[in-house]
């Protein structure tokens, strides 16, 4: 059937034909009719944002928790280039989001009119998709295909620019059933003969080590990955990313890779003979120095994306394809094989190297803080971090079996991610419990979302890991610029009375024994809580691999004698 | 590596932003392109990019996987190991004077089959087509006598014999012979 309805009303109903429930947004100008509409869509839950950035970060982290597309709305000009660092962390993460800006209206268009920004032009190399709108009638075949483009393949963020006159504009309206997009065409299958050729290199194998990426989570394909490790006994190891796509509590499990990786993943790594890479990019901090990385290893790389196939690497098998398929039909050629040497071997790098330890200390260091809320929330809780020196804290000493329990800006690695995110998140699975894990830098940039978590009563715990200190940066000048803290030593403010301002009961911590209380305290008080965190200025994150090292030269925590050896 | 001139042909969907987005790309990755052209193609809504590089094999297969990543690029293939057809126009403006006029026509009317399309006592206008190598020796040759202006197209390549880049609808088509390798499958 088919009706009259103008360009917002559309809009609207096409976002309930695709399942939307909530929107994080910001209104404006080219926005108003859009806005005006809201009402008559009470289904469409619109959050009330601070800043647009954080409405695409919130909209990013409630897609990645949730599995459905994301949805925020800004308006022209400054509202949209606002989205910018938001639509690029999705882009990177291959995170599912339709950014929605409005547009001066049609017959201002190239005029430099008021608030006219060219934001398809600016947003060309940070969207999988976008589309300037041309006509109401458009509408709904556009943002049927923005959704399918956005959480297909490999996932991405479409932006749709609509001019204001579009929004009143009145056109016959019909949701397509179809979508017919010749150039579109996700490779979701793998090539029989080249998985065929993968499980005979798996079955030869004798040091096989298998990595992850945020693909495993994507494609869901938890319970094949764990099949594939379990029968041919191969060890895990996965990216940043990667966390939350096997239990990490299993004995197969050897953590996280990388610049900040287990120092025994590393080197598992470096002494493998097949490296098998299912839904990873070969990222930098994932690698370390490339040229060097995995050097006696035949590559077999899965992913959907075919121009992540070789891009950084020579691989030996590449298998386009989804991964949860791919795994599926590699698994029946999989020999089921005890490998009890090489799973020997590895143990013995774990015992030799335990990166994953805590040590024994007075001060208030962060990972134990961390380790604590993992504690206390028995593992049940899925963490945000923003970025630096808390993030590797917060990936290295929680303990995630949960699935899909780490929500962290990897490739664009945005400070400020932290608070919004985390607001995304708990909107996304309200019944869940949700931590950010923030630097007192990142929590900074995107504090104004403190408002937010009141005015819509989010129930986010936030951990601030307060070292005073731009941390990472700071650690970076401690070990490559010989301690010249320039520009990284940072002065307040009082988060508490920040916290009181906004109206959210918050607690500081400044000595080790107050750590479980408050976080306890926290768990026990409805709604949002904040927690200051006064930790260890100067703590640093081990292990560490240098830039232009490989992963096998990582350094490991140096002692208590080698630190004030070091003048410490 | 060992570099050498690629052909990669593209149909894509004739809508605004589409060159952006090629062009971007191309950008983006840090690639250098000897050309770009744009027309229309045989198909109505489709156009039709031929973009030539200079590149290693593994750089110039990279690219062509990102652009086939654009929405609008229907169809992107790699035709430089294929039996195609190249071909140039350049229109060349060259100083002439009583004593050179000459010997300018009969290089480039009976040495490389060119067309004299313009004349004025001081200047003359060569119109050639052909594959690159004959344009720029041609240009080479007039550089001596002094060129004011020079107007090129680009390549545009077509495979030989029948195979079109796109399968006719209800029509199977047959295996491109010279591709090595499956599309997706590519190291
Ligand atoms: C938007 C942005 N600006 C700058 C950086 C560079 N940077 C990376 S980590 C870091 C320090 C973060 O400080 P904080 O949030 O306090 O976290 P900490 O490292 O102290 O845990 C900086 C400045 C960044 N990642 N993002
Ligand atoms: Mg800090």
């Amino acid at each position: 059937m088919t009706t009259k309805l103008k360009g917002a009303q559309i809009l609207c109903q096409s976002l309930i034909n695709e399942g939307v429930e909530t929107i994080f947004g910001f209104p404006g100008g080219a926005v108003l009719p859009l806005y005006d509409t809201l009402p008559q869509y009470p289904q469409l839950r619109h959050i009330l944002v601070r800043h647009e950035q954080a409405a695409a970060h919130a909209a990013d982290a409630y897609a990645r928790v949730t599995g459905k597309v994301g949805v925020c709305f800004a308006t022209s000009g400054p509202g949209a280039t606002n989205l910018v660092t938001g639509i690029a962390n999705a882009h990177l993460d291959s995170v599912p989001m339709v950014a929605i800006t409005g547009q001066v209206a049609r017959p201002f268009i190239g005029k430099d009119a008021f608030q006219e920004i060219d934001i398809t032009g600016i947003t060309v190399p940070i969207t999988k998709h976008s589309y300037a709108v041309r006509k109401a009638e458009e509408l709904g075949t556009i943002i049927k295909e923005a959704f399918y483009i956005a959480n297909t393949g490999r996932p991405g963020p479409v932006l749709i620019d609509i001019p204001k006159d579009v929004f009143d504009e009145e056109a016959n309206f019909k949701y397509p059933d179809t979508i017919d997009l010749a150039g579109y065409e996700p490779t979701t299958h793998g090539h029989p003969l080249q998985i065929k050729k993968a499980a005979k290199l798996i079955n030869e194998a004798k040091r096989p080590v298998i990595i992850t990426g945020r693909g495993i989570i994507i494609s869901k394909a938890y319970s094949e990955l764990k099949e594939l490790a379990e029968k041919a006994q191969i060890p895990i190891t996965y990216t940043l990313l990667g966390i939350g796509g096997f239990p990490e509590s299993h004995v197969l499990s050897f953590g996280m890779l990388g610049m900040h990786g287990m120092a025994y993943a590393n080197l598992a790594i470096d002494s493998a003979d097949l490296v098998i890479a299912i839904g990873m990019r070969f990222d930098d901090r994932a690698t370390a120095n490339v040229s060097r990385f995995a050097t006696q290893a035949q590559i077999i790389h899965i992913d959907i994306d075919p121009a992540e196939i070789g891009k950084n690497l020579k691989i030996t098998v590449p298998i386009v394809g989804d991964c949860k398929n791919v795994l599926t039909e590699l698994n029946k050629l999989v020999e089921s094989q005890p490998r009890v040497k090489w799973i020997k071997e590895i143990e013995q790098l774990r015992h030799d190297h335990p990166s994953h330890t805590i040590r024994e200390t007075e001060d208030l260091i962060p990972q134990y803080v961390i380790r604590q809320i993992y504690e206390i929330t028995k593992g049940n809780a899925t963490i945000v971090t923003g970025v630096g020196q808390h993030q590797m804290w917060s990936a290295q000493h929680y303990v995630y079996d949960k699935p899909n329990s780490l929500v962290s800006s990897g490739g664009l690695g945005t400070m400020g991610f932290e608070l919004p995110a985390g607001m995304g998140a708990k909107v996304g699975i309200p019944n869940e419990i949700v931590w950010t894990i923030a630097g007192d830098g990142g929590f900074q940039m995107t504090i104004q979302e403190l408002a937010t978590i009141v005015q819509e009563n989010i129930g986010l715990k936030i951990a601030i890991m307060n070292n005073g200190y731009l941390g990472m940066v700071r650690q970076w000048q401690e070990l490559f610029y010989q301690r010249r803290y320039v520009a990284t030593p940072l002065a307040g403010p009082d988060f508490l009375k920040i916290a009181d301002a906004y109206g959210i009961p918050a607690i500081r911590v400044e000595h080790k024994i107050d750590v479980i209380p408050a976080i306890q305290k926290a768990m026990d008080t409805d709604g949002p809580f904040l927690i200051d965190f006064r930790i260890e200025p100067e703590e640093n994150v081990y292990p560490m691999v240098a830039p232009g090292a490989s992963l096998a030269e990582i350094l490991e925590e140096p002692s208590k004698d080698e630190a004030s050896l070091a003048g410490k | 590596m060992a570099t050498m001139k690629r052909t990669l042909v593209m149909l894509v969907e004739d809508k605004p932003g589409v060159l952006n987005r090629v062009t971007s790309m191309i950008r983006r990755r840090n690639f250098n392109i000897d050309s770009i052209t744009v027309g229309h193609s045989v198909t109505p809504g489709l156009s039709r990019m031929v973009i030539s590089v200079d590149g290693a094999t593994t750089a110039v297969e990279q690219v062509r996987k990102q652009l086939d990543k654009i929405i609008e690029v229907v169809k992107i293939t790699d035709i430089s190991e294929e039996n195609i057809i190249s071909r140039e126009l350049a229109l060349i403006k060259v100083e002439s004077t009583p004593d050179t006029r000459a010997e300018i026509v009969r290089i480039a009317t009976d040495v490389y089959r060119a067309n004299v399309v313009d004349f004025t006592p001081e200047s003359i206008i060569i119109e050639i087509s052909g594959d690159e190598d004959k344009v720029n020796s041609l240009i080479d040759l007039l550089r001596g006598f002094g060129v004011i202006e020079l107007a090129r197209t680009g390549r545009i390549a077509i495979t030989r014999g029948k195979l079109g880049p796109l399968p006719k609808t209800g029509e199977e088509q047959p295996k491109r012979p010279k591709q090595k390798k499956p599309k997706h499958q590519n190291n």
